[in-house]
C-alpha cells in the first residue's frame, strides 16, 4: 500500500523533521516496512552533505565480521575523498552502517559519488548542498529518534512509509530515492510501476545505475535522466505520466521546489493541503491532521495532475 | 402498508405490490424504476433490534484522543440509552468514522474525517461540516448524508439507497459500481465516475472527468457543467420533464440550485441493452462478453 507525505514552507524555515516524523507516523498502517525522509535543510553552496549506507540493517546480525567489514568500507570512502581533494568537515554516525559527511568539495561531485559507490556494500543515500535523505527499518519514530530528525530544521521535505511488495524489506529498497547523480533531487512514490524492466533496461542503457529491484526506484532514475536532458522538472513530471505504466501517485522534491505527478487512472490517493505559507501533502488526511489539527480546507488532485510549488 | 400481510404481498403483482405498501413510483430512462416510500411504509424497512431513539436527546463527544473503535461503540452505546442527535467534534480525520449504523439518528460530524466514512449504513442522517477522504457512504442503504467540504475517490461506491451529498468538489470513480440512491456533487467529478454504475441517479453540478460512465449498465448521470470525455457505453439522452422535476426537487433540496435551473445539466444514460438484463441474440452477447 505504502504512504507518501511532503511539505513545503514558503520563505520560512521550520522543524520540518518533526513535522515529517509526525506526518509518517500517522501513515504507519499503510506500511510498517521501512520509513524514509528526504529534508532539505539550509543550502550551504560549496559545501556538501552526504549521507551514505555502508551495509544493510540485518547484516549487523554477522557479528564480528560485519564491523571489520564495515571499518574497511569506511576507510575505502575516506580514501576517495582524499584522493578527490574533497575535504572532510564533519563524519557522524546514526548506526554503524549509515554515516552522514560534511565534505566540501569543488571538483565534480557525480565523479565523485561514482567512485565512492565502486567501494561494494556502499551506496550513498544523498549528496546535496541542503538535501538529508535518510531511511531506515520501522515506523517514522523508530527511525526519526535513531537519526535524531525531530528537531530538524529546513524548508520542505518528502517521506515515505513502506509496504514491500515488488522487492525486499530492505534500505536499499526504501524510499525516498536521491535521483543520482542530481544535487538535491529525491522521489517517494506509492504504486506499481508495470512497465518497470523495460524502462529500466532503456535506463541501463543510457549509463543510469540502479542500486535496488525497486520499481519506485525507476522514477528516480527517470528524473534524474530527464533533468541531465535539460527538461525542467514540471516537464519531466508530465512526461512520466505519458512514458511510465503502472499505478502511481509520487513525489519530487529539489532544493526549492516540491512537484507531484499523479497517473493516469488516479489509483493512489493523495490529499492536499495549500494556504499562503505552506502546503502539505500526503496519501491520507490523517496524516496532515497530524500537523495541522485545526479545521482547514483539503482537496485531492486529479488524474494526470502534474503540480509544483516553491520554497 | 399497514395490514398487508407479507403472505399477501407475495401473490400480488409487483404493480399490486406498489400500491399495496403505499410507494409512488417513477419509471425512469431505460429499466430503472425510481421507488420511494412514503412515510407510514417506512416502519417495514426499520430493524427489529434498532434502538428507539429520541431526535431531541442529544450529546457530544470529543473524539480528538480516542480511536474510530472507541468512537464507533461510544455511537452504539449512546444510540442504546436512547440518544438519537450525536454530535462527534474533532474527529481529525479518523477513518470509518460512522460506519455500519444501521438505526434512525441525526449524526452530526462537526470537521473532517479519513477513508471509508459512514459505510454501510441504514438509516442515518449524517452532516459532515469538514471533508471526507476516499469510499464515503460506501455500500449505504438508506438516510442521508451532507458533506460541506470536498470529498475523495470512490466517493458512494456501491451504494444501493438514500442520498448522499457533497457540496464540494470530489475524486475520481464517484459511484463506481452504484446500484441505487442518489449522489449529489456540488462541484467537480474526477475519472471514471459512475463507472460499471447498475442503478440510481448521480448528480454533477460542475465538471465531470475523463470516461464519465463508463461501462454504466444503467442508472442516470445528470452533469451541470462540462464533460471531458463519455466512457464506453455512455450516452447523452434526452432530459424528460419527469427527470427536470426531480432535478429541481433534490437540487433545491440540498441548496444547491443556481438562477440557471436545471435545463444547462447534460443527461447521461447506458447506451447499451446488457445480455444479463436482457435476452439479447447471442452475436449481440459476444460483443458484450
Amino acid at each position: 500500500m505504502c504512504g507518501i507525505a511532503g511539505l513545503i514552507h514558503k520563505g520560512k524555515s521550520s522543524n520540518v523533521g518533526g513535522e515529517m516524523t509526525a506526518m509518517l507516523q500517522a501513515l504507519k498502517h499503510r506500511g510498517p516496512d521501512s520509513t524514509g525522509y528526504a529534508v532539505y535543510g539550509a543550502p550551504v553552496e560549496g559545501d556538501y552533505v552526504m549521507r551514505l549506507k555502508v551495509a544493510e540493517a540485518d547484516d549487523m546480525a554477522r557479528g564480528r565480521g560485519a564491523h571489520k567489514l564495515i571499518e574497511g568500507r569506511v576507510a575505502a570512502v575516506d580514501e576517495i575523498l582524499a584522493e578527490h581533494g574533497a575535504e572532510v568537515k564533519s563524519k557522524e554516525s546514526a548506526t554503524e552502517y549509515a554515516l552522514r559527511y560534511v565534505i566540501s568539495h569543488a571538483g565534480d561531485t557525480a565523479k565523485l559519488a561514482a567512485h565512492i559507490e565502486e567501494t561494494g556494500g556502499v551506496e550513498i543515500l544523498s549528496l546535496g548542498n541542503g538535501l538529508e535523505l535518510i531511511k531506515d527499518l520501522g515506523d517514522a519514530a523508530d527511525v526519526a529518534g535513531l537519526y535524531g530528525l525531530n528537531e530538524f530544521q529546513g524548508t520542505h521535505g518528502i517521506g515515505h512509509t513502506r509496504m514491500a511488495t515488488e522487492s525486499d524489506v530492505d534500505i536499499r529498497s526504501a524510499h525516498p530515492y536521491w535521483a543520482f547523480p542530481y544535487n538535491d533531487v529525491s522521489v517517494v512514490h506509492n504504486g506499481q510501476i508495470t512497465n518497470y524492466w523495460n524502462m529500466r533496461r532503456q535506463m541501463e542503457r543510457g549509463g543510469h545505475r540502479f542500486m535496488s529491484d525497486c520499481d519506485s526506484e525507476l522514477l528516480a532514475v527517470y528524473t534524474a535522466h530527464n533533468l541531465a536532458n535539460g527538461v525542467e522538472l514540471e516537464d519531466s513530471l508530465r512526461r512520466s505520466i505519458e512514458e511510465i505504466d503502472g499505478v502511481f501517485t509520487y513525489l519530487v522534491a529539489t532544493k526549492d521546489q516540491l512537484g507531484m505527478a499523479k497517473d493516469t487512472m488516479a489509483a493512489k490517493p493523495l490529499v492536499l493541503y495549500e494556504s499562503d505559507d505552506m502546503i502539505a501533502m500526503a496519501s491520507e488526511e490523517v496524516a496532515i491532521r497530524a500537523i495541522l489539527p485545526q479545521e482547514i480546507d483539503t482537496t485531492d488532485p486529479y488524474d494526470e495532475e502534474v503540480r509544483v510549488w516553491r520554497a | 402498508m399497514a395490514g398487508v400481510s407479507d403472505a399477501e404481498l407475495k401473490t400480488m403483482t409487483q404493480e399490486e405490490r406498489v400500491t399495496a405498501l403505499g410507494m409512488r413510483t417513477e419509471q425512469l430512462t431505460g429499466r430503472s424504476m425510481f421507488i420511494e416510500f412514503d412515510e407510514a411504509a417506512e416502519e417495514r424497512f426499520t430493524y427489529p433490534w434498532a434502538p428507539e431513539v429520541d431526535f431531541n436527546k442529544r450529546t457530544e463527544i470529543d473524539t480528538g484522543e480516542m480511536t474510530t473503535t472507541e468512537v464507533n461503540r461510544k455511537i452504539r452505546a449512546l444510540m442504546a440509552e436512547g440518544y438519537g442527535t450525536i454530535v462527534l467534534k474533532d474527529p481529525r480525520g479518523k477513518h470509518s468514522v460512522g460506519t455500519g449504523i444501521l438505526s434512525r439518528l441525526n449524526l452530526i460530524i462537526e470537521g473532517s474525517i479519513g477513508y471509508f466514512g459512514v459505510g454501510l449504513i441504514d438509516g442515518p442522517n449524517v452532516r459532515i461540516t469538514g471533508r471526507v477522504g476516499w469510499s464515503c457512504g460506501e455500500n449505504m442503504m438508506s438516510g442521508s448524508v451532507v458533506i460541506e467540504k470536498n470529498a475523495g475517490s470512490t466517493f458512494g461506491a456501491a451504494i444501493r439507497g438514500g442520498d448522499l451529498v457533497c457540496r464540494g468538489s470530489v475524486g475520481s470513480r464517484t459511484g463506481i459500481d452504484m446500484k441505487g440512491g442518489t449522489i449529489i456533487v456540488g462541484g467537480d467529478t474526477g475519472a471514471l465516475s459512475g463507472f460499471m454504475m447498475q442503478r440510481g441517479r448521480m448528480v454533477v453540478c460542475g465538471n465531470a472527468g475523463k470516461n464519465l460512465g463508463d461501462s454504466m449498465y444503467d442508472g442516470t448521470i445528470f452533469v451541470g457543467g462540462e464533460i471531458k470525455s463519455l466512457g464506453v457505453d455512455a450516452v447523452e439522452a434526452e432530459k424528460t420533464d419527469l427527470d427536470k422535476a426531480w432535478l429541481t426537487r433534490k437540487l433545491t433540496q440540498y441548496g444547491l440550485i443556481d438562477e440557471r435551473g436545471v435545463d444547462h445539466f447534460t443527461k447521461v444514460v447506458s447506451g447499451k441493452m446488457l445480455w444479463n438484463y436482457d435476452n439479447l441474440e447471442p452475436t449481440e452477447k459476444k460483443m458484450i462478453l
